[in-house]
């Protein structure tokens, strides 16, 4: 393929070409979930929780949230809260938003019970991590999926 | 936006090793720094990033937020009562005023 005659036609082909196979080597999907899906593990493996096992966890979610400026969340970890033996931390992610960093609530054995409930933003439809740290360094972890209709995270 | 109200709700008495329901809630904006203004400007983010109870002194219950909590942030947690006393609720904004409310709570 010369470059000399019709170079401008030859050069667009060309660099549908290159960025075709630029995309398929990065492995680039055209929405950004895998991103955000990546972004909530580092979190999560940033506080710890890497290798967390299942269980334990009541992470309760609307199935449909029709505000994503305010959904309620409930979430419980099972723990007899005593001295030797609570649930420390309980960390919320939501894959979908642009940070997933949600909230970070520390319990202590005078909690009495690791349940606690609040109201979040949810950008859009997606999954909601909990992430429970043990007084004992174990790790659980929870994922419920959440459909939201109208997004809350722009004005 | 001039203060941030702080409205909690504790049972006025509780059987000793009963676990109690607490409730809190602040009227606050929390601008979460993603929204924009009708110049197309970033509105810069102002929320209450940390909330912490104490009883008679002693810290049982905090919280880290991030923009993501929603306006006009809502906490339900809860508190094994042992004894009579004093709870204390402190939420703290970005710009480091901190907002606070109390309750007594009788025990036995």
């Amino acid at each position: 393929m010369s470059s000399k005659e019709n170079p401008r036609k030859i050069s667009r082909r060309h660099a549908i070409l290159l960025v075709g196979a630029a995309a398929a080597a990065a492995g680039m999907l055209p929405r950004v979930s895998l991103a955000d899906k990546e972004a909530t593990e580092a979190a999560v493996k940033a506080a710890g929780g890497d290798g967390a096992s299942s269980g334990g966890i009541t992470l309760d979610l609307p199935q449909i949230a029709e505000n994503g400026n305010t959904v309620p969340v409930g979430v419980e970890v099972e723990s007899p809260m005593t001295a030797d033996n609570y649930v420390k931390t309980v960390h919320l992610f939501a894959e979908g938003n642009p940070n997933p960093q949600v909230c970070a609530m520390h319990f202590t054995p005078a909690s009495g019970i690791a349940k606690a409930s609040t109201r979040i933003r949810l950008a859009k439809t997606q999954n909601i991590v909990a992430l429970a740290e043990m007084s004992d360094g174990s790790f659980r972890r929870e994922t419920v999926e959440v459909k939201v209709t109208i997004g809350g995270c722009g004005g | 936006m001039a203060s941030a109200k702080p409205r909690v709700k504790v049972p006025k008495t509780a059987a000793s090793g009963e676990i109690i329901e607490i409730k809190s809630l602040i009227s606050h904006t929390m601008e979460s720094g993603q929204r924009k203004d009708k110049e197309g400007k970033l509105i810069p983010r102002k929320i209450i990033n940390k909330f912490v109870v104490t009883f008679n002194g002693k810290e049982f219950f905090s919280c880290d937020w991030a923009p993501a909590v929603a306006a006009n942030p809502y906490m339900a947690f809860h508190m094994r009562a042992t004894e009579s006393g004093t709870m204390e609720f402190a939420w703290t904004d970005d710009d480091g005023t901190v907002y606070t409310d109390k309750k007594d709570l009788k025990v036995g």
